[in-house]
């Protein structure tokens, strides 16, 4: 494996670890309007990724900053090709940074539920953007001979690209919701695996669709099917198992379905693009490459030796927060 | 409208409003956690009150800075694809590194902070603010080391009409970095310096809690002092350094149209006539532009119809001269703001030394009144920073008209100029009004009794 391609690797861990994070991140978000009887439950549940959602979103700035160091013409066309896309998502997370923050700041009904709202839609939109993005990407967007994308509205909304941006939005919901099967207690907890129970067949109808879908639209079953067939079992595999973890109230084993449907969800995105990083619709020679659109034998070096570095740290301490902060949230504890 | 001009609008405006919040972030994390120092080494209760309550107004102010980074972060390749792709090789690195390096160490971290003041031994917990704190001065050498590339291009070499890097220790070394980091560091110190310093003013002439805000004035004033100290002899190394890397720069923040001649006379003011490339009216101090550009009374400044010619030769046809009166006016609004800082500083802790400080109501107001001046003087010297090096992108390599996305169409600038801007105004509102509610709240405010936190877990100690 060359340097180009371990770079096309990490930017996949990069993205699976923020949509593993964030997704339950956002489903938290998404579940604080379906979930929560009152404003205590609603802190409650924000309070469960208090500590985390900041360290969690910049696994997304990371792997943004890895396109541009590693692939600066994937970088250059996909940020200025999905601009108007981007300015929601960058709104969204904007709104949703400063929500948490903002929310409990002032003693007033109507304060809160406006910042209430803001999380709900801030935690709404960005996966429902990234899948529109990533299911679009897939399905091949107009690239020209000079690397730049001139999209139209259909382009970016059609069946395949909403169907791709709503199974993404109910997968981080889905997992947000087993997540607070794990880090509340009692009634609220019990009312989280109950909704999760629902919620999962939902996620598997929408990939089922999802990959019909797919099957017509793009070239995800003929490209590497040896590696994605396989992977696409597996995600059906594993939402029928957290159904079943749920069932039977095994939270964790269910967390862990859950987490790895998602994992191998945006793996196989990512293993059906390799080695294209952006596909052109107008012509497979306007491909942008891991090859044609990376940054120098040199700067690969540098970045990997940085990267190898420096990760194990990242993960460590992120691993030792998770551990500081493993005690469920049962709004009695008076440390919280 | 044309695309170019929205996108530099739309640029410089959301940078310069993230600067507003990057340096304060950086000054109070540090001072707050100098106070929390305090707390653990001398077991000072009332300096855990005051971490705590600097803290607070860090966190608003931390929470409004990381959300106005995110755009920075994809801005490069939204609006500025074809810089991107020019410099991506080299410009790239030290971005995913501060990620990396930086951001994850501050997120990570000041959520430990923020719960874990129960949760974690003291010095563990003050281990983890000054861990924020390097953060986010991570974070600055790393985007200014990017940006001391666009100022002076080195370690890299031309390859397929892209620059590519070919020597990574040469980024880190850049002469740029070297006075550009310590200028832009000890500017952040005194930003924060200069918000407690006027904050702790305010609450000193309302007469409450006095005791606590003298000691939170005092430790800033130190600080405010040494910083603008740092400041000036780092920022008059940068324009020593100017002299050789970018001397246009340097003629502009001058309105030097023809060469100085030997001496060199600093001119204090200026009527500019950028049409007819002269001034109609000076007022020179004799040998002092001399001094501020070699360290020494003798030596010639060439002006920018010289470096015109040179460009010319060099570059081919062009316009080489940046805008004059914005490079010339921000330079002196910005020295002037950093003068009268220090001037302020050591008034300050004259007064503070000889406690006379709460009889001062002359001096208390007018420190209320300069917790906006070194925001003025930071937006200042990066617009002298970055309009001065117009009309290059990265000097010498790239132009701003030939950096721009071929591809976003004006309507999709004018939304985005349009939503950030009501996003960032709303946010400015918010912000305003919840640092007035957190003072007035003031310190003791935030050591509430335990058993009004019973049952909610989102109460005052938590999430904030």
């Amino acid at each position: 494996m060359g340097l180009n391609e371990l770079w096309f690797l990490l930017i996949a861990v990069l993205f699976v670890g923020f949509f593993f994070l964030e997704g339950f991140d956002f489903g938290v978000g998404i579940s604080t309007r379906f979930l929560a009887k009152n404003d205590l439950e609603r802190r409650i549940m924000i309070n469960t990724i208090g500590p985390f959602w900041d360290a969690n979103e910049v696994w997304l700035l990371t792997g943004g900053g890895a396109i541009f160091a590693a692939f600066p013409h994937w970088y250059a066309t996909m940020f200025s090709g999905y601009y108007v896309p981007f300015v929601f998502v960058l709104l969204a997370l904007i709104g949703r940074g400063v929500a948490f923050e903002f929310r409990g700041k002032v003693q007033s009904a109507r304060w809160t539920k406006t910042w209430d709202y803001v999380v709900f839609f801030g935690s709404l939109l960005p996966p429902f953007l990234f899948g529109v993005l990533f299911t679009s990407i897939l399905r091949g967007m107009p690239i020209d001979a000079d690397m730049n994308m001139y999209a139209g509205f259909t382009d970016f909304v059609n069946l395949y690209s909403i169907t791709g941006g709503v199974t993404v939005t109910i997968l981080c919901f889905l997992h947000g919701l087993s997540f607070l099967t794990l880090r509340t207690v009692g009634d609220l907890q019990n009312r989280s695996r109950a909704l999760a129970k629902k919620v999962v067949w939902l996620a598997l109808a929408a990939l089922v669709a999802f990959v019909g879908l797919s099957y017509d639209q793009t070239d995800i079953f003929t490209a590497r099917a040896s590696v994605t067939v396989p992977m696409i079992g597996a995600i059906v595999i594993a939402y029928v198992l957290a159904a079943l973890f749920l069932t039977k109230k095994r939270d964790g084993l269910a967390f862990v379905s859950s987490g790895a449907g998602i994992i191998l969800t945006v793996s196989v995105i990512f293993a059906s693009l390799f080695p294209r990083v952006m596909i052109s619709s107008l012509s497979s020679a306007y491909d942008l490459t891991v090859y044609n659109a990376a940054s120098g034998p040199y700067s690969l070096k540098v970045m990997t030796i940085v990267a190898v570095t420096l990760l194990p740290f990242v993960i460590g301490y992120q691993i030792w927060s998770y551990y500081v902060f493993r005690k469920r949230v049962d709004g009695k504890d008076l440390t919280y | 409208m044309d695309e170019l001009f929205l996108a530099r609008l739309q640029f410089g405006s959301t940078t310069i409003f993230h600067f507003l919040f990057v340096p304060l972030s950086i000054g109070l994390v540090f001072l707050v956690a100098l106070m929390e120092t305090h707390y653990v080494l001398k077991g000072d209760e009332r300096y855990k009150k005051l971490a705590k309550f600097w803290g607070h107004l860090f966190l608003i102010n931390f929470a409004v800075g990381v959300v106005t980074g995110i755009i920075q972060e994809f801005q490069f390749g939204m609006n500025w694809s074809d810089y991107s792709r020019f410099v991506g090789d080299v410009f790239g690195a030290p971005l995913a590194i501060e990620a990396l390096l930086a951001f994850f160490m501050e997120s990570t971290f000041i959520g430990l902070w923020i719960f874990g003041w129960d949760r974690l031994s003291p010095k563990v917990h003050l281990a983890c603010i000054w861990l924020v704190s390097l953060g986010t001065m991570m974070s600055a050498l790393w985007i200014l080391a990017a940006n001391s590339f666009m100022q002076e291009p080195v370690g890299f070499v031309m390859n397929n009409g892209r620059a590519e890097m070919n020597d990574f220790f040469a980024l880190l070394t850049n002469p740029q970095l070297a006075v550009e980091f310590p200028h832009v560091i000890f500017g952040a110190l005194a930003t924060g310096a200069f918000f407690i310093g006027g904050v702790s003013a305010f609450k000193i002439l309302k007469g409450q809690e006095v005791d606590l805000f003298k000691k939170s004035f005092n430790l800033a004033m130190t600080v405010a002092l040494i910083s603008g100290l740092a400041i000036a002899f780092s920022g008059h190394a940068q324009a020593k350094h100017l002299m050789e890397s970018q001397p246009m720069k340097m003629a502009a923040s001058e309105a030097l149209w023809e060469d100085s001649g030997d001496p060199a006379a600093w001119t204090a003011f200026a009527w500019i006539d950028s049409e007819n490339q002269e001034n109609s009216f000076e007022i020179n101090i004799p040998f002092a532009l001399s001094y501020l550009a070699y360290e020494k009374f003798q030596g010639d400044v060439p002006g920018m119809k010289t470096l015109q010619a040179e460009y010319e030769a060099t570059y081919g046809e062009g316009n080489y001269i940046p805008p004059v009166k914005t490079t010339f006016w921000s330079f002196r609004i910005m020295v002037g703001a950093g003068m009268v800082m220090i001037f302020a500083s050591l008034l300050g802790l004259y007064f503070s030394y000889r406690e006379t400080l709460a009889q001062q109501k002359w001096f208390l107001r007018a420190m209320v009144a300069l917790i906006s001046f070194p925001f003025i003087a930071n937006s200042a010297g990066w617009i002298m920073t970055e309009v001065g090096r117009q009309p290059w992108t990265v000097f010498g390599l790239m132009t701003t008209s030939a950096s721009i996305s071929p591809n976003v169409s004006t309507a999709s600038l004018l939304l985005s100029l349009i939503a950030f801007s009501g996003a960032y105004l709303i946010l400015a509102i918010v912000l305003v009004y919840l640092f007035i509610r957190e003072i007035k709240k003031g310190v003791e405010h935030h050591e509430a009794a335990p058993d009004q936190k019973a049952g909610d877990p989102f109460d005052q100690e938590v999430y904030l």
